[in-house]
């Protein structure tokens, strides 16, 4: 199996690659975009600011690629954030993928800290990419914004409010936690990615 | 519910692990891959590897280290020690670690914080505080404690934070190592005052001071060395009893 990972401006891509390697699936970071056109897999990792990413993305016509990807792709992160319609985080339009749109976190009270940071629990999970998923599993996120629960929403995390864990439309998969750094919970999710 | 962190904390002198007592008299204490990789299957919830002879002597951070640590462990860890500027966070991100701590060169060039966030995010930057009480108030050290400087711990914190920290993590030299429980007084005043999570340092010596570090600390997350290295106190037992204490841990 070909598995891509989508090579741009953000950090965090190779930890993903690591995590496959872990899976025993030797990824390859492109750019490129017929490898990324061809590949059985796509991955779109990303941690970093929405609009320089989104702007970059353009540039170098990633954008139109990733739209026109058929197989099956897994947003995570700022990845699964810059598949939707629109994000607070420099005002931006995203890839429009998913019909929502990315807000801070607004602290309801001191305690509150933005951004959302560490190990919380997967709701209401439903769909390929959680098969097997018994009970709540902790899984770690790092983020400011969120996207709020929709009609893709296939898990939920409660943070200030409850807000959408991961999307799904069509091929298009992706998280706002990390699997790749999810302990053996995040193994199984990619897994579960690799054999949709 | 977004859990409390219990983070181990590896000492790297010479690329092994090392944990002493008030930061003198190092002892020997095992692999730090092998280690790490240990404390993520006991249920760890990320790790700090931090190069505790690299500010002193200057040195650069371990890099070698960190792509090993990278390659086999599947949770976060941060990396701190001789980071003094973008490039090292670079090397180190690239090298596969999720946040850099910046300790002393943060304390001698504040707006190294600054640029870590525009560069790379607030996420990745913790800013580590080694703090002592003096009759003057709480004081922070430079170089591992060996260098008083005029700059108030809560001060500090408060700056680091608004200059674009991730998070804080608080090392009180005095409870550094004795195993008397954690400074929750001043954990509590900075967990009450700052937006952003505060990682408890120094002090646990049983389970009880992480209940405390959580509950009077007021803590986001408690991180420890040697009672964790030699075995006093294990992560699956301590989290069973944090969540008897209805303190919210990932349980596994």
């Amino acid at each position: 199996m070909k598995v891509a990972i989508i090579k741009y401006n953000a950090g965090n891509i190779y930890s993903v690659d690591h995590a496959l390697k872990r899976l025993g699936i030797n990824a390859v970071i492109t750019a490129d975009h017929q490898q990324l056109l061809s590949a059985d897999k796509v991955i779109f990792p990303g941690v970093g600011e929405a609009a320089s990413t989104m702007h970059y993305l353009k540039q170098t016509g990633l954008d139109n690629v990733i739209r026109s990807l058929r197989q099956p792709v897994l947003g995570i992160c700022l990845g699964m954030q810059l598949l939707c319609t629109h994000s607070e985080e420099g005002d931006v339009n995203g890839l429009g993928i998913f019909d929502v749109n990315i807000k801070r976190f607004q602290p309801q009270d001191r305690h509150d800290k933005v951004p959302h940071m560490g190990w919380n629990t997967l709701k209401e999970t439903r769909g390929k990419l959680f098969e097997g998923f018994g009970h709540e599993e902790f899984v770690y996120f790092v983020h400011s914004y969120y996207a709020p629960i929709c009609m893709h929403t296939i898990a939920q995390t409660d943070y200030i409010l409850p807000f959408s864990a991961a999307l799904q439309k069509e091929n298009f998969y992706a998280t706002q936690f990390h699997p790749e750094k999810s302990g053996s919970i995040g193994e199984r999710i990619l897994q579960n990615f690799l054999n949709i | 519910m977004l859990a409390k962190r219990i983070i181990p904390c590896l000492d790297i002198k010479d690329g092994t692990t090392v944990k002493g007592t008030n930061f003198v008299n190092l002892r020997q204490a095992g692999d730090p891959v092998e280690l790490g990789k240990h404390y993520s299957q006991e249920g760890a919830d990320e790790l700090v590897f931090l190069d505790i002879t690299a500010s002193h002597e200057k040195r650069k951070t371990f890099t070698d280290l960190v792509r090993r640590v990278a390659a086999n462990i599947n949770i976060p860890f941060t990396v701190g020690g001789g980071i003094y500027e973008l490039a090292d966070v670079d090397r180190l991100l690239q090298a596969g670690a999720d946040k850099v701590s910046i300790n002393s060169a943060a304390l001698r060039n504040p707006t190294l914080i600054d640029d870590i966030a525009s560069h790379f995010g607030s996420q990745v930057c913790v800013v580590a505080i080694d703090a002592k009480e003096t009759s003057s108030g709480w004081k922070c050290y430079l170089n591992g404690g060996r260098v008083e400087t005029d700059k108030n711990l809560f001060e500090w914190a408060k700056e680091a934070c608004d200059r674009g920290a991730g998070e804080i993590l608080f090392t009180s030299m005095d409870h550094d190592g004795v195993k008397t429980g954690y400074a929750n007084q001043a954990l509590s005043l900075l967990s009450d005052t700052l937006p952003i999570p505060i990682i408890a340092s120094g002090g646990a010596g049983t389970q009880e001071h992480f209940k405390d570090a959580f509950l009077k600390g007021k803590a986001d997350a408690a991180l420890a060395a040697s009672v964790f290295h030699f075995g006093e106190i294990r992560i699956p037992e301590l989290k069973q009893y944090l969540c008897k204490h209805n303190i919210n841990v990932r349980l596994r």
